[in-house]
């Protein structure tokens, strides 16, 4: 990693500020300007996350009609879907890497590696990130990872199935089932790049932020998408790692013999050499990644959020210091609660206790933003683009979601509830439906800053009705399943007496996911056809307040063509009580915007405050 | 266009934030092995017959020392670096690189010490296993600083002063970060022996 950083900084930096022809190459492909990865990171997302759909469409039909035959399966399939019919194994598979790729591929690299990459150096005022070979990497890794994931499904015994969370022993005895064997190390090996891709990802984003701002933006002045995919970069450069520890003693165990996870196994009636391993403890460094993962996920959505939720409702985002502390809390909190994954491991009691109290807090920091954004929208001027519908959406799916996780952290009441369709339904609002969300709104409404040109409104809307309500019906009738105990990743409802009356409510779920999925060609084709015929965009088209509307709209290398620009507000002047416009962009000074200036714009700078004075007293403005 | 000074000063910044992307690489390297010794430390736990039961070979302390030197190495040719000495710097380069080389052959070595004792890597008291996963682990950085020291040397020979310079002091932290690293890998591996 650090060769890389050596090699580069000398031979390529001089070139900032001229504008010189660069190959095909160099400027699509293997580019290392932060607007192409973005839109690279972005489309390629995209292409998971629509095979990711599609997978779930499959399982979602198999459950909702188990005993029916579709001979179109099979053309597809093959031997996956003999008569029609999805086999088990297979299901299996669909889930597993339904989960990792939404979970991996759309939600953290495609959401974080493209609006991160997007916005970091716009919106500090920096030419780019601190290492753009740093930067292609990540992009590359990740793209031989999302290959590598989706060959797995052309090896003879098909992807991996042990779940995303893989789970010793499936996935550490290659004969225990069908997908333990090469789609397992398949995802092994995917894994450890997209990691990779990850760690330089973030490292480069934390860096650049800390040390590339530009003159003026300190802290405290930068937009909220900033603190968000700050501090995303910071959980994922402490547990990652974790993972990679965790993955490689796996490995170990299925390669080599070893026995950190495994112990008194008889598989297909062959008793296991290996002794003394825990596959709990292989639980314990997936959920210390795997619970910070979930806010990886969900807190770059936030971000985007407030930026789309005060420039559209006309207004400051309601407690700007509140919401970054609550980032914060919840960066902390969110390696302190992995526990409460493993409440029925047999967790002594008391640690269950101390785990169950620390989930529980988070529901603070979590109700603060939650209540910021409603105070935000109260009474503001609002206007419904189809991005603020999606970020309005966030809110919805946060709060619907997140309440049903006070249940699921109380370590009694888990007992029941874990394992069971009340827990999908859980994190499929609160960090699935909630995180896309805040992606789709990014997209909407960042498009022209990334293409130059205008995603058609209509089909917007048509997009986000069509996916809110599919999600609500989709994942709301899961709770009620998992209060009565149907166990999640069950192949077929039809095998259980209990579970049989469920089968009609699994029918209204799949055709809600199946017209849910349909209405993604909406986005596809508005996404992809905007692209090269759009209405073109204006330089700033939704009057907001961010350093990236200042830059041209016809990309340059360098962004800005002269100097940067320099920053003297904070990014929420919005409706500012005195000012002839609704918004002051941050790169406006004081001295511009003095009908409008308070007291405390000032910080304490007495000199300023005198001029201010002079000038109320001179043109008669009160205070 | 911007001026001369405006683009150095940006260059400045960037190379500073360059430097940092290092400092962020090693924190995460070494979250690597604080999950390792976590792990470590659960699964001794989990009963009496887990846990070294072995002591260390005296091989280590040889690989100790070793590495304990190079980064002296290293940190002479830095400060050649600095003086602009750049034959003083190569040499010492090459230095730090045949001692690198030498620490990787002795922890090799340790390995088979243990595995004349009949602690091997298969094994069912995985706690001997993490030995040979800690200074394997250890060992794959060591490889990736190589790679840095030879790019070190390469640069000395090839990049402006200024560059050569900001090569060299991303090699020396990193190599330095890989010396203390096997320190604290020893030292816990000691207390657990």
């Amino acid at each position: 990693m650090s060769s890389t950083v050596i090699s580069h900084s000398a031979e390529h930096h001089d070139s900032h500020g001229h504008h010189h022809e660069e190959s095909f190459i160099r400027k699509y492909i293997f580019s290392g300007d932060h607007k192409m990865i973005a839109k690279q990171f972005l489309i390629t997302g995209i292409i998971m996350a629509v095979f990711a759909m599609l997978l779930s469409v499959l399982f979602r039909i198999q459950l909702a009609w188990p005993d029916k035959d579709f001979p179109i399966l099979e053309v597809f399939l093959g031997k996956w879907a003999e008569g029609g019919r999805i086999k088990a194994d297979f299901f299996l598979s669909l889930v597993t890497i339904h989960g990792t790729i939404m979970v991996f591929f759309v939600l953290t690299a495609g959401l974080s590696g493209t609006f991160s990459n997007l916005l970091i150096p716009y919106q500090i005022g920096a030419r780019d990130m601190a290492s753009p070979f740093m930067n292609m990497l990540s992009y590359w890794l990740f793209f031989i990872a999302s290959v590598i994931m989706i060959a797995s499904f052309f090896v003879e015994s098909g992807p991996a199935s042990a779940g995303w969370t893989i789970y010793p022993p499936l996935s550490a005895v290659p004969t225990a089932i069908a997908g333990s064997a090469t789609g397992m190390t398949l995802w092994l090996v995917s894994m450890v790049l997209f990691v990779a891709s990850q760690l330089i990802g973030g490292i480069n984003y934390v860096s650049t932020i800390l040390n590339m701002r530009t003159k003026g933006m300190d802290l405290w002045k930068m937009p909220l998408t900033i603190w968000a995919f700050f501090l995303t970069a910071i959980v994922g450069m402490l547990s990652f790692p974790v993972l990679v520890s965790a993955v490689v003693l796996l490995i170990f165990d299925r390669a080599a013999g070893t026995s950190f996870y495994l112990s008194d196994l008889v598989v297909q009636g062959q008793i296991l050499p290996n002794e003394g391993g825990s596959p709990i403890l292989f639980q314990h460094l997936f959920w210390f990644l795997g619970h910070p993962e979930v806010y990886i996920v969900v807190m770059p959505a936030l971000g985007l959020t407030s930026e789309v939720i005060a420039t559209n409702s006309r207004k400051p985002i309601f407690g700007y210091h509140a919401m970054v502390y609550s980032l914060i809390g919840i960066t902390v909190l969110s390696f302190i609660v992995w526990g409460h994954h493993m409440f029925v491991t047999g967790m002594n009691p008391f640690l269950g206790g101390v785990f169950m109290i620390t989930t529980l807090i988070i529901a603070v920091p979590s109700a603060v933003k939650a209540f910021n954004y409603l105070a935000t929208l109260w009474k503001g001027n609002i206007r419904f683009t189809p991005a603020m519908m999606f970020a309005i959406g966030l809110v919805s799916f946060f709060i619907s979601g997140g309440l049903t996780g006070l249940f699921l952290g109380n370590a009694a009441l888990d007992i029941n509830l874990h394992d069971t369709y009340f827990v999908v339904a859980h994190f499929h609002l609160v960090m699935g439906s909630a995180s896309i969300f805040g992606m789709l709104c990014g997209v909407y409404h960042w498009y022209p800053k990334m293409f130059g040109r205008m995603m058609n409104t209509k089909l917007g809307y048509l997009h986000f009705w069509l996916t809110f309500i599919g999600a609500y019906l989709v994942f709301f009738p899961m709770h009620f399943m998992g209060i009565d105990g149907v166990p999640r990743r069950y192949y077929a409802f039809t095998e259980f007496a209990f579970m049989a009356k469920w089968v009609s409510v699994n029918q209204l779920v799949t055709w809600a996911a199946i017209i849910a999925a349909l209405g993604q060609v909406a986005f596809l084709w508005n996404f992809f056809y905007s692209i090269f015929f759009g209405k073109k965009a204006s330089q700033n088209p939704w009057q907001s307040n961010t350093l990236e509307w200042t830059t041209p709209v016809e990309h340059i290398h360098g962004n800005w063509p002269g100097e940067i620009p320099t920053v003297h507000r904070w990014p929420y002047d919005y409706s500012k009580p005195g000012h002839g416009e609704d918004f002051i962009p941050q790169d406006v000074p004081f001295s511009e915007t003095m009908s409008s200036n308070l007291p405390h714009d000032f910080e304490g700078d007495e000199e300023a405050e005198r001029i201010q004075a002079e000038w109320n007293a001179q043109n008669g403005r009160k205070d | 266009m911007l001026d001369i000074q405006a683009q150095t000063d940006e260059k400045l910044v960037q190379r500073k934030a360059q430097k940092f992307n290092l400092w962020l690489g090693m924190l995460g390297m070494f979250m690597m092995f604080a999950a390792l010794s976590s792990g470590f430390i659960v699964y001794t736990a989990s009963g009496v017959d887990k846990g070294i039961k072995t002591l260390l070979p005296d091989t280590f302390v040889y690989s100790t020392i070793v590495i304990v030197v190079s980064s002296l190495t290293i940190f002479l040719a830095h400060k050649a670096a600095k003086n602009g000495d750049s034959s003083k710097q190569k040499l010492l380069l090459m230095v730090t690189f045949v001692l690198g080389i030498v620490f990787f052959a002795l922890q090799v070595h340790a390995w088979n010490v243990l595995t004349e004792r009949g602690v091997y890597f298969v094994n069912n008291n995985a706690s001997q296993s993490f030995i040979y996963i800690f200074t394997g682990m250890h060992l794959a950085h060591i490889i990736a600083g190589l790679i840095v020291l030879i790019g070190a040397i390469i640069g000395a020979n090839k990049l402006s002063k200024d560059g050569n310079l900001f090569r060299m002091d991303l090699a020396s932290i990193f190599w330095h970060f890989l010396d203390l690293l096997w320190i604290y890998i020893y030292v816990f591996l000691l207390l657990n022996q």
